[in-house]
């Protein structure tokens, strides 16, 4: 067993790891931050998708050994300081962009990196990087249509509910 | 009229705010003190004799408390069937026992047949590795006409031809189909497969067994689509503990779409092995065992007929089909090749005979059962391709074939030559709104554009109809379900107000917690934000059947209304003893008790507190408190139907086919959320294309799964699909509940299949390759392209 120090949405965070422990797993079982989900075993589906160092990262690809001392973020630092929905989380509400809701902690944070890249996505390129990022039950419609909405563009043109 | 609550609002759902910051609760997120955890071995050939399994040195390693083979469990089982079908010649269809873990024989890869407890997840999977099987690998039966074929190969050494039963429907009019071919003008025939899906919930399966010693209580936390169901599968027939000394849990499930319903082996383990070690045993499964072993879907092979003059009005239509079933029978896999199927082979035209045959077969695969849509899918799809190929053959607009045989708006109820009533409709309502969705001029101006780019461009049509809102139990009992098919709800006012709704539906995705709400507020005009949906713990809900068969609004949802009216009446009783008045002069208007015609009244909250502080009430005419409990069970299947188009590109060079635009047109009858309701049908149509163009559940002739992880299995991603239309304007209400509600889960897995088959092949045609007049799903780069180069 290893002992790492992360800082996780803003805290510094410690436990004891073995050396094939994933950072998914750090995540949900030592830090109990089990808004990171699992959906495969073969860094496919995109629902524990974090932010290490600021990259976006499938969290069932990086052993936590291996990030002592790295910044994470997970879908729950993703609210505003005063507990209110983020922006991006606000549109995936506005546009029905989740069902089941067990993608979606992948998808709010592969949204958030997409936009640190490309503030203003076309629809193309929203479709493109989130290739990574399997859901089963929205057919995308509305998850597109979120992340445009969350990035500040007009989404009136695109068939309305 | 938009609203900001109530029925109809796209009211934003209350269930986002904790899925979007982490705080849902799923199964894998739950862990209880003192757990333990559990790791299965599964067969990793597909067909295999067990001789002997040696645990001694997984039992020695690290951590390990207990292992399980499948002898443990040889006193418990089996895990039944829902229906029972009876074959053409009067037999009772064969039924194997279905074991908790697989002894004496492994039947497909991935069949469990040990398990390892161990202090950690890893401890268990390096001990399962540790088991050491003698297993003699026996020849897989994979191929259905094989397994029909060969009698000495059997998955079931009880069973000689594999064959679970050989259904006709109806057996009554199969003289006089066959007689109407003899003599009908044109006859088209397709031969089809239905391709072998995985459900694919993005949630892998999970569960946790617990036990009580101090009180024999167990308690079960699982992905469950149905938890009184899986109670009463669990206790009454594979575990055999009371009813009430077992409560099942269904937290939050990460989408389910059929496979969630069935009872599996590992929920039994992780019960007994909390039992065994007084500890909690918890098990998650990996993507890898959810492909093996979870239900799959679809799997049909089908040769269908239909019989027409040269007008291309319908005269007669009959099928055969082989509907693999697995290696075991699930829970629901004997319904759905059949009543969830043949019950519905005259689609939305009054093609006067019908006839159907099924023969379900065992396999050396992984059990097949309800898939979204399950058994329609594969009816639709089917009539869906016939309809088009004659309509070619004929030289018919598949447009104006589809309205020429439509059952017209004037003919309901309408009864089936396949069993059904169908209570109301309007075929030609949806298929004129798509016309107008699709604006085929438009269409020209882009095939034109296409083909200056070296593209084929064709557009695809599809009309469906379903039977849904599952089911009258009357009906079902006559066809052969074992079980009832109602739902119920109870309404609990709390003395204070606020209202908790307790409903045997499940939701999984589908935005009860919100819609249900909606509804409850707009009838008793109290704030929904006063009203809780309580669903998935059978301790606190009353026995309901689950979430299927786009069941929950109309089967549930009218408990909740009738639960509802029942607390409305009551309150009557109360506000009239309250303000000294006869019981038939109050009114309930905008959340108040009145007296009619006097301005005396009582508000909501009032009645309420009164209920819980009974001060001088007449005790023996009127009971306190304020809570009501319904149980609905609906009179006839609810039946959407609706109008796809699909427009699709295929590229001639490579064979890759581009969704360019999808189209619904559906009646849902009323419409709660159109939000909801818009976010259903995009899902299904994904899935529908999904099926159409990418995935297939392959096995190769040893019974190894080729498609086993995200890697082989090709799921609909977002760059596959375009934006699509959606419109359920065209509303007939259904006759017989009181929302007027059909269901709209399925839709746009039903729906979708055949439209883009049917593009594709229009694409193709258009484009000079008069030969294609069929491809396989899915339409993949290799298929098409060998179809246009054959």
């Amino acid at each position: 067993m290893t002992k790492v120090t992360m800082t996780v949405n803003g805290r510094k965070m410690s436990g004891d790891v073995e050396s094939r422990t994933l950072l998914a797993q750090f995540l949900r079982e030592t830090l109990d931050l089990t808004g990171t989900h699992i959906g495969c075993d073969t860094s496919q589906c995109g629902a524990c998708v974090v932010h290490v160092n600021g990259a976006a990262v499938k969290s069932c690809t990086a052993f936590a050994v291996d990030l002592d001392g790295a910044e994470v973020r997970t879908v729950e630092g993703m609210a505003n300081a005063d507990g209110s929905l983020g922006v991006i989380q606000q549109a995936f509400q506005d546009h029905h962009g989740l069902q089941c809701g067990f993608c979606t902690p992948g998808m709010v944070m592969s949204t958030a990196a997409l936009l640190k890249e490309n503030p203003k996505p076309t629809e193309a390129e929203i479709r493109h990087y989130l290739e990574g990022n399997i859901c089963r039950c929205t057919g995308y419609h509305n998850i597109v249509k979120a992340v445009l909405a969350a990035s500040g563009q007009d989404v009136s043109a695109v068939a309305a509910e | 009229m938009p609203k900001d609550g109530g029925i109809g609002a796209s009211t934003k759902r209350r269930e986002d705010v904790r899925f979007l910051t982490g705080a849902g609760r799923y199964t894998a997120d739950i862990d209880l003190r003192g757990q333990a955890y559990v790791q299965f071995l599964r067969s990793d050939v597909a067909h295999g004799r067990i001789n002997k399994i040696d645990t001694s040195a997984a039992e020695a390693m690290p951590g390990v408390l207990a292992v399980f083979t499948g002898e443990d469990f040889t006193g418990m089982g089996g895990n039944p069937a829902g229906w029972l079908i009876q074959s053409r010649n009067g037999e009772t269809m064969k039924e194997p026992k279905r074991p908790v873990l697989a002894h004496g024989k492994v039947r497909h890869v991935g069949d469990a047949y040990a398990a390892v407890v161990a202090e950690t997840p890893e401890q268990a999977r390096d001990a399962v590795e540790a088991i050491i099987s003698d297993i003699t690998e026996l020849p897989a039966i994979v191929d259905m006409a094989q397994a029909v074929a060969d009698k000495t190969n059997r998955v079931h050494d009880e069973i000689a031809d594999n064959v679970v039963f050989d259904w006709g429907w109806i057996e009554d009019n199969r003289a006089a189909v066959d007689a109407a071919f003899k003599t009908a003008p044109h006859v088209t025939t397709l031969e089809l497969t239905n391709n072998r899906l995985s459900p694919n919930a993005m949630e892998p399966r999970a569960s946790i067994g617990d036990y009580d010693a101090g009180t024999g209580d167990y308690k079960l936390y699982t992905t469950s689509q149905n938890p009184h169901l899986h109670r009463l599968l669990i206790a009454a027939f594979v575990m055999g503990i009371p009813e009430n000394k077992l409560t099942v849990i269904a937290p939050d499930v990460g989408g389910g779409f059929g496979s969630k319903i069935y009872h599996y082996g590992e929920e039994a383990v992780v019960l007994a092995a909390a039992k065994k070690l007084n500890r909690p045993v918890k098990w998650v499964a990996t993507r890898s065992e959810a492909f093996v072993s979870d239900a799959h879907g679809r799997d049909h092979v089908t040769k269908i007929q239909l019989a027409t003059d040269m007008q291309g009005n319908m005269l007669a239509l009959r099928t055969e089909t082989l509907a693999n079933v697995g290696a075991y029978l699930s829970n629901f896999s004997t319904a759905t090749p059949t009543f969830l199927h043949g019950t519905l082979m005259a689609g939305p035209y009054k093609t006067p005979l019908v006839y159907v045959n099924v023969k379900a077969v065992f396999t050396n695969t992984a059990p097949v059962d309800a898939y979204r849509g399950a058994g329609r899918p594969e009816a639709t799809y089917s009539i869906e391709r016939v309809v088009d190929k004659a309509a070619r053959e004929l030289g018919i607009d598949p447009f104006e074939m589809r309205r020429r045989n439509f059952i017209k708006p004037d003919q309901y109820p309408y009864t089936t030559p396949v069993g059904l009533v169908y209570d109301t409709g309007n075929y030609d309502a949806t298929l004129n709104k798509l016309v107008e969705m699709v604006d085929m001029k438009a269409f020209e101006t882009r095939r034109a554009a296409s083909a200056k780019a070296g593209k084929l461009r064709g557009i695809g049509l599809s009309t469906w109809i379903e039977a849904c809102g599952i089911a009258p139990s009357n009906l079902v009992g006559v066809l052969g379900s074992r079980v009832g098919l109602f739902d119920a709800a109870t309404v609990r006012v709390n003395a204070t107000g606020n209202i908790s709704v307790m409903v045997g539906a499940h939701s999984h995705g589908q935005s009860h917690e919100t819609v249900f709400a909606q509804i409850v507020s707009d009838k008793l005009g109290i704030p929904a934000s006063s009203i809780d949906i309580v669903h998935g713990d059978t301790s606190k809900i009353p026995f309901g059947m689950g979430s299927y068969g786009s069941r929950s609004l109309a089967v549930c949802g009218t408990a909740m209304v009738k639960a509802v009216d029942k607390i409305i009446a009551k309150g009557k009783k109360i506000a009239a003893h309250m303000l000294e008045a006869s019981e038939g002069d109050i009114v309930f208007e905008d959340g108040s008790f009145k007296v009619t015609g006097t301005d005396k009244a009582k508000t909501f909250g009032e009645i309420a507190f009164s209920a819980y502080v009974p001060h001088n009430y007449p005790l023996e005419t009127l009971e306190p408190g304020l809570e009501e409990t319904a149980f609905y069970d609906p009179s006839n299947f609810t039946y959407p139907a609706g109008a796809y188009a699909c427009e699709a590109e295929v590229d001639p060079e490579t064979g890759k086919v581009t969704i360019c635009n999808f189209w619904a047109a559906d009646d849902f009858g009323n419409i709660m959320n159109p939000m909801v309701v818009e976010g259903q049908v995009h899902g299904g149509v994904a899935q529908g294309i999904g099926q159409a163009l990418l995935e297939h559940a392959v096995y190769d002739a040893n019974g190894q799964l080729q498609t086993g992880s995200y890697m082989d299995y090709a799921m609909p991603r977002a760059d596959d699909v375009p934006f699509y239309e959606s419109d359920f304007s065209c509303i007939t209400p259904c006759t017989h509940n009181p929302l007027g509600v059909k269901g709209c889960g399925e839709a746009g897995a039903i729906g979708s299949p055949p439209a883009v088959v049917n593009a594709v092949i229009d694409a193709l045609q258009r484009g000079g390759h008069k030969n294609v007049i069929h491809i396989d799903m899915p339409l993949s780069p290799s298929r098409v392209w060998a179809a246009i180069n054959a």
